[in-house]
Formats: structure tokens, C-alpha cells, sequence
């Protein structure tokens, strides 16, 4: 009875805290934020004064879910919701903004306009849709491989929640103009504060739920899964060390300054990629991969030294974003060559996840979620042998702020992140809600081709888009004079920005389809359809080790 | 806890743990993988000899092979200015009203203007050099100071309206209404008669009585018949030609408030070659006129002949 007190005040207090700050606000944004902020505490303090089960207080067994010989699934099934819910509003929002460059009278001013939905897209897929898809993976394959619930549950709880209002406050302040104007850190101050507690908190659940494991070893998802939460949480402070004008007001002025500004910035947003994009999704193909598969990992002397080499290269990679800058000749060098030497540490994890497929071959062709990791490997392959290359100085003299960057990165999002994920999804979905199947494995087949489609338009289009803009840059006519006008370069992507747009409808559609399967997956509904192949799973293994019961 | 067991399918030993049902295979690092791995150490240590690579206390190393990316940078910059010396020499010799239209060097300053001309003009007056409102259409025979090389020139080197240049290109029109000359009827007279001299409107009443004011306070600058006079650069009000819009709305905004547009002086931004290369280059898109007085000037010394330019 008193912890459920000494929540409730604690919600009590932020929720006055954040009116008087609302009250106070300097500046719009602020004020709107504080909002938020007021109206999460409320629905927080709301859910632990009613929803307390008084007589579960009394056991001493607050917020566990009752079967202490089943896992702790509840934020993971939120988790997948919330992946789900996410993705869909970053691939809109990244559809729209692709319309946006090839028709530019879809910017609406002051709300809408690309400079905002930007990053509200980059943040949307990034943070909410990989986010969440990390955290709800990792509680579930830490709980698994560990054959232990979740440490701290009421903690795991805040983590997921907490995260919701970060993303809420996040996406609402780029509408209104709040951003600190980093690439991929644009939150103002006040959210980055939230996101580290919120983080955290995430690694003490993480953390802890290693250490009360009941397998003798760790596992390599978790090395991965660890490797990421730390690093984040120490690229996230560094790169947000900054000085709010005032504690009422949303602004703030970062502690690093020009080229080292820009240094920090990169070496946040490379490893960014690196440690959120990579390791965390490394983690959950170590997992989904073998169990879809139902086979043993290829090598584990191979994940061994393709994990440290990876950990150990990816941070220093960084000033590849700067070539050709104010930054120094020799931090260049080194942020390229760090990088030439990534691309085998990168491909490890390549081999590791197809070669695991090694007596199961067959199943590619029966199994559309192992069609889905296989084609999220085979991307996740190609853009880690593209990074390094367009690392090189002589090809990112050429690639450089061109269109050709932003289909390397959609390569990696679009395929590894985004096909891994699907894949985990429709893995989770029938087991998470203890369904006999997934709703129609037909559907996943049909989302598997849509996707790959709409990636390839994409990808395909801003090669061509970004070779053409760099050479045209660079042109020079007979008579030693520059060819081009910006403008001219501009209009002669119109036609591969169209494309780009019409890959991102395809992509978006099997998304549509994935919404519609896991809605009735959820709701118990199985399509009459030919059946497909599907990894078997039995309910009753799918248990934590209980010690023997003490009372 | 699974034991060390042979993999069938691919005759290959677990290494003993398992997870959840995962369990390891003990298959060495593939050589082709660990080869590659190592050859890319080889060639980033070859990499970090030749080119500056590491930082020490005040600098980093330079490197083998001497290279910096400033110093690149400055030998591309070289070579270019190398391969253009002969045409800037040539071209900095050459008054702007000497430059023979079908000689080579006219079109090598046509080509060198149009490379400049994306680099600082398309802001404003776009791409294909055909302008938007308040930015004039530079392709038509329309010109408000005037279109020949000469003309182009000084209004290229000194600008439109730029305060600190005493050469630049000044005139006001009176604000008539904001300032309390004319009344609101009397604009909407005026505009009614400005807007009949391109055969906007209808003559009317209204046009009538505006015939009366354009007299008194436009034609000193417009012309009695409204046909402008570049002296004041005051545009042609008789031709279909509208820099603010030619709607009744646009037309006594104009009067009202009226304008003031500016353009930078380029004489103080680029150099003198520069700008004379963007004069052939303006000249050259359609609506060039000749330079009269060539003839008179023709057996001038170039010195002589800049002096003449600035009476």
C-alpha cells in the first residue's frame, strides 16, 4: 500500500510540477510540452491509484502478472502494438515527404513543410518503429534465453510508457519548431533529459534480468542487446551536453562548438547506425533467425570476433560523414579506413544469420518469414559492403550530399531494419498472444513482395539520382567553366523522385497488409488459405526455469 | 543442458550450450572472411603511412605521399584559373563596348558569364534568366537602364538602389498614396488610366479624370504617353510587359506604396572579368541592344574610354 502511495505522489508531483512549468513557459512550445508531460503523469497516476489489484498488494506481488511460470509478456505485446502503430506513421510520413521533394507545393506552411516532417520521419522509423521493436525483442529474448522473467517489472513498465511520452514529446515539438537542429538528436533539452532516465532504467531491467538468469551462459542476442543499450545511453549524453536558455523555455545551445560540434554530432549519428540500427537488430536476427529456421547458429567462434570487431570498429567510424569538411585531414583518414575495415567485422553477422540456414535451405522457399530474414540479410549485406565503399574518399568526393546517400541508408532501414522486424513481428504476434497461427501466412508472402519491390524502386532510383546530381555538380564544360545551376540539377531528378515516391507507396501498402494480419491475429481470426510453412512452437516449453517453489 | 552433439545436416559439432532451443555450431571463421578482414588492416596501415592519419600533440602526422586536402583543393583551383589566364588576360583588356559580338572572345565571355550567371543570379532572376514578379525577364527587349553591353555593365557593377555606391542605379518613385500625394479615388483614376495604355481596361470615365493626374505627377518619369525613360529606369507602361503584375490590385499597390528594387552591386562581390563576362552574357540572351555611340568611340584608348563611362 504505501509503494502504490509513493507512486502516486510522485505522479502527483511531476503533474503540478509540469502546470507550473506550463504557466511559466517562455515560448509555445514549451508551454504545449509541459502539456503533455501533465497529461501523461495524470493518466499515469490515474492507472496506479485504480488499476492496483489491492489484493495482490497484499501478496506482495505488486504489478507481476500472476503465473510466476510464465513469462513477463506484457510490455512486449504493447511493444508490438506499438511498433506496429509507429511504423506506420514514420513510412507515411516518409512517403509524404518523398512527395513533397517531387512536388514541392505539398509543403504546408509552417506545420508541414519537409523541414519539419523530416525529422519526424527519420525520428518515427528510427526511434518509435526500431525503438520500440527493440525494446519489446529484447525483453522477450532476454526473458527466453535467460529462462528468467524481467527484472524489475514496474520498471519495465515505466520503460515502455516513458518511451511513448519521449516519442510523443519528440514528434510534437518538430511540428511546432522545437529542435536543437542535430540530425537524428533533434529533441530539445527537457526530452533528452526524459530519454536518459527512461534509458536507464531499460538497462537496469536488461541488466538485471542477465544477472538473475538461469542458463549458465549469455547469449550472443544479448551481447548485442547490451552492447547497444550502453552504447546509446553513452552516445545519447554525450551528444546532448547542452545549456537550456532557461528552465521554462525550450531552447538550448549545445557545449560543443563548431568542427568539434560537428565531430560529436557524427560520431553520435554514425554509431547511431552503428549501435542502434546494427547491433540491436543484429540481436534480435541472432535470436528469430535460428528459432524460425529451427536450426543452430552457423559459428559461434564467428559471432565471437565479428561481435568485438564490430563493437570496437563502428565507434570510430564517424568522420566518414565529414570528408571534404573543416574537419581535419587526419580524423578523415582515420573515419575512413575504421570503416574500410568494417565491412568484414559487418558481413560476420551476414554469414552468421544465412549460414544458420545451412540443411533448411528449403524452408525460402515455404516459409515467407525466413523469405523475409534472408531478403533482410541479403540488404543488411549490400549496405554494409556500400557503407565502407562510399566511405572511400574518392567515391564519397562523387557521393557526397547526393541523393545516392539517402538510398544507402534506405537500402539498410527499408531491408535490415525494416524486413528483420516484420519478420520478428509475425514470429511474436501468435505466440505472444497464444494463437494457433498467424491470421494468413499468404499475407506475409504478399507484404515479403511488396516491400521488396517498393525497395528496389527506391534504392534503384536514388543511385540513379544521386550519381547523376554528383556528376552534375561536377561538370565542367570546354571552356573550363562549372555546367550546371543547382536548380537545373534539381529538375533533373523530379523524374527519380517520382520513382522514390512510388517504391515508398509499394512499401507502405504491405505494411497496410502487415496492420491488417497482425489486427486479426490479435482478434483470433484465421483465413481459410492453402498453408505455408511456419516454425512450430509449443506453449509449454515457453516457460522460465522456477526454482523450486520455496513455499 | 545439450552436450557437445554432431550436427547431421551439416556434420559439423555444437559447441554444447543451448538456449531456448538455440544452440551453436563450432564452424571455424571462414578463410575467404578472415582474409578479406585482414586485408583491409593491411591496406588501412598502408593508408595511415601514406596520408595524414594520426593526431600528436600540436598536429597530426602528414602522411608519406604529402597530401592535404586543402592543398588538392588549391591545385585544382590552379589548374582551372591556368586553363582560363589567357581569355581573363584578353578579356580584362577589352572595354566592355569593344568586344566584337562574333569574335571568340565574346563567346568565351558569353560562356564564362552563363557559368557565373547560375552561381549568382538564378536566386532571383531563375534559371532561364525569365525572371518572376519584382525580378525582371532579362530574355525580352524590355529594359529599364538600359540594354546594350554598356548599359548592362553599370548596372551589373554598381548595382540597383545599393547604398555605398555612389554609381549605383538610383531613382523613387513616390509612394502616392501612403505618403498622402493622392487620394485613394484618385490612384484607382490613375491605375484605371495606366491599365487602359496596354489596353487592360476600357477608356471610362474613371480613365478619363486619371489622364489628368498621370499628367501632372507620372509623366515626368513615365512619359506623357507612359512609355518610361530608362534615365530614371521607369518602365514602360504602354507595353504588356508588367515587373509587379499588371492586375488592378497589383497596379495600385504599386502607386500606393510603390517600389524599390535593389540588386547587388557585383563590382564589390566579383571580379571586374566577372562581371563583364555576365554582361556579354546578359546581352547575349535575346534582348541585347547595340551600343550606339560605338562609332564614336571607337578610335578612344581603352583608359580614356572608362573615364567617358562614368561622365
Amino acid at each position: 500500500m504505501e509503494t502504490v502511495l509513493t507512486r502516486a505522489g510522485i505522479w502527483l508531483v511531476i503533474f503540478i510540477l509540469a502546470i507550473a512549468a506550463m504557466g511559466a513557459a517562455a515560448d509555445d512550445g514549451f508551454a504545449v510540452h509541459m502539456g503533455i508531460v501533465a497529461i501523461a503523469a495524470l493518466l499515469a497516476l490515474g492507472v496506479t491509484v485504480t488499476r492496483t489489484d489491492y489484493a495482490a498488494v497484499a501478496n506482495g506481488i505488486i504489478k507481476a502478472p500472476a503465473d510466476p511460470s510464465r513469462y513477463d509478456d506484457d510490455p512486449v505485446r504493447w511493444g508490438v502494438i506499438a511498433t506496429v502503430f509507429w511504423g506506420m506513421a514514420g513510412f507515411a510520413a516518409g512517403l509524404f515527404i518523398a512527395l513533397q521533394l517531387a512536388y514541392p507545393i505539398l509543403n504546408l506552411e509552417p506545420w508541414f513543410n519537409f523541414g519539419r516532417l523530416r525529422p519526424l520521419h527519420t525520428s518515427a522509423v528510427i526511434f518509435a518503429f526500431g525503438g520500440n521493436a527493440l525494446i519489446a525483442t529484447s525483453f522477450y529474448i532476454v526473458q527466453r534465453t535467460c529462462r528468467a522473467r524481467l527484472a524489475f517489472p514496474g520498471l519495465a513498465r515505466f520503460v515502455f510508457w516513458g518511451y511513448q511520452l519521449f516519442i510523443v514529446l519528440a514528434a510534437t515539438g518538430y511540428l511546432m519548431g522545437v529542435t536543437q537542429g542535430k540530425e537524428y538528436a533533434e529533441p530539445e533539452w527537457y526530452t533528452d533529459w526524459w530519454l536518459t532516465i527512461v534509458w536507464v532504467a531499460y538497462l537496469a531491467v536488461f541488466v538485471g534480468t542477465i544477472v538473475k538468469r538461469s542458463e549458465p551462459h549469455i547469449y550472443v542476442a544479448n551481447w548485442f542487446f547490451l552492447a547497444f543499450i550502453l552504447t546509446v545511453a553513452m552516445l545519447h549524453i554525450v551528444n546532448n551536453l547542452d545549456v537550456p536558455v532557461s528552465i521554462t523555455g525550450s531552447r538550448s545551445y549545445p557545449l560543443f562548438a563548431g568542427v568539434q560540434g560537428a565531430l560529436v554530432q557524427w560520431w553520435y549519428g554514425h554509431n547511431a547506425v552503428g549501435f542502434f540500427l546494427t547491433a540491436g537488430f543484429l540481436a534480435m536476427m541472432y535470436y528469430f533467425v535460428p528459432k524460425q529456421a529451427e536450426r543452430p547458429v552457423y559459428s559461434y567462434r564467428l559471432s565471437i570476433i565479428h561481435f568485438w570487431s564490430l563493437i570496437f570498429l563502428y565507434i570510430w567510424a564517424g568522420p566518414h560523414h565529414l570528408h571534404y569538411t573543416a574537419l581535419p585531414d587526419w580524423a578523415q583518414t582515420l573515419g575512413m579506413v575504421f570503416s574500410v575495415m568494417l565491412w568484414m567485422p559487418s558481413w560476420g553477422g551476414m554469414i552468421n544469420g544465412l549460414m544458420t540456414l545451412n540443411g533448411a535451405w528449403d524452408k525460402v522457399r515455404t516459409d515467407p518469414i525466413i523469405r523475409m530474414m534472408v531478403m533482410s540479410l541479403a540488404f543488411y549485406g549490400m549496405s554494409t559492403f556500400e557503407g565502407p565503399m562510399m566511405s572511400v574518399k574518392s567515391v564519397n568526393s562523387l557521393s557526397h550530399y547526393t541523393d545516392w546517400t539517402i538510398g544507402h541508408v534506405h537500402s539498410g532501414a527499408l531491408g535490415w531494419n525494416g524486413m528483420i522486424t516484420f519478420a520478428a513481428i509475425y514470429y511474436l504476434t501468435p505466440r505472444l498472444w497464444n494463437r494457433e497461427r498467424l491470421y494468413s501466412l499468404r499475407m506475409v508472402n504478399w507484404h515479403f513482395w511488396l516491400a521488396t519491390a517498393g525497395i528496389v524502386f527506391y534504392a534503384a532510383s536514388m543511385w540513379v539520382a544521386g550519381i547523376t546530381q554528383g556528376l552534375m555538380w561536377r561538370e565542367y564544360g570546354a571552356d573550363g567553366y562549372l555546367v550546371n545551376s543547382f536548380a537545373e540539377t534539381v529538375a533533373a531528378l523530379h523524374p527519380m523522385f517520382v520513382l522514390r515516391a512510388f517504391g515508398g507507396i509499394l512499401y507502405l501498402t504491405g505494411a497496410v497488409i502487415m496492420v491488417v494480419n497482425v489486427w486479426a491475429t490479435i482478434a483470433g481470426k484465421l483465413r481459410t488459405e492453402k498453408p505455408m510453412n511456419d516454425a512450430a512452437y509449443d506453449a509449454e516449453a515457453d516457460r522460465p526455469l522456477v526454482p523450486a517453489m520455496a513455499n | 543442458m545439450a552436450d557437445k552433439r554432431l550436427d547431421e545436416a551439416t556434420n559439423t559439432e555444437t559447441v554444447g550450450h543451448e538456449w531456448d532451443g538455440i544452440e551453436e555450431l563450432n564452424t571455424p571463421l571462414p578463410r575467404w572472411w578472415l582474409w578479406t578482414f585482414y586485408a583491409t588492416i593491411v591496406f588501412s596501415i598502408g593508408y595511415v603511412v601514406a596520408y595524414p592519419a594520426i593526431p600528436m600533440v600540436s598536429k597530426g602526422t602528414e602522411g608519406m605521399l604529402g597530401w592535404t586536402s586543402r592543398g588538392d583543393l588549391a591545385k585544382d583551383i590552379k589548374a582551372t584559373s591556368d586553363k582560363r589566364s589567357e581569355l581573363v588576360a584578353a578579356l580584362a583588356q577589352t572595354p566592355i563596348e569593344r568586344l566584337d559580338p562574333d569574335s571568340d572572345l565574346m563567346r568565351a565571355a558569353v560562356a564564362g558569364g552563363r557559368a557565373a550567371f547560375k552561381v549568382n543570379c538564378v536566386q532571383c532572376h531563375g534559371a532561364g534568366a525569365a525572371g518572376s514578379k519584382g525580378y525582371p525577364n532579362l530574355n525580352d527587349d524590355d529594359w529599364l537602364w538600359g540594354g546594350d553591353l554598356k548599359a548592362i555593365h553599370q548596372t551589373l557593377e554598381h548595382g540597383i538602389r545599393q547604398p555605398g555606391d555612389d554609381q549605383t542605379r538610383f531613382s523613387q518613385m513616390p509612394a502616392f498614396g501612403r505618403d498622402g500625394i493622392l487620394s485613394a479615388a484618385e490612384i484607382a483614376d490613375v491605375v484605371s488610366h495606366v491599365r487602359t495604355l496596354s489596353d487592360l481596361e476600357p477608356k471610362s470615365a474613371a480613365s478619363q479624370r486619371g489622364a489628368v493626374t498621370f499628367e501632372t505627377q507620372c509623366s515626368i518619369c513615365h512619359g506623357p504617353s507612359g512609355e518610361g525613360m530608362r534615365e530614371f529606369g521607369a518602365p514602360n507602361l504602354a507595353d504588356a510587359i508588367w515587373l509587379y503584375g499588371s492586375s488592378r490590385d497589383d497596379v495600385t499597390a504599386t502607386v500606393t506604396n510603390a517600389r524599390y528594387g535593389m540588386m547587388p552591386a557585383w563590382g564589390q562581390r566579383l571580379d571586374p572579368v566577372t562581371v563583364k563576362m555576365l554582361a556579354a552574357y546578359v546581352h547575349s540572351l535575346g534582348g541585347g541592344e547595340n551600343f550606339v555611340e560605338q562609332a564614336a568611340e571607337a578610335n578612344a584608348e581603352p583608359a580614356e574610354q572608362e573615364t567617358d563611362a562614368t561622365n
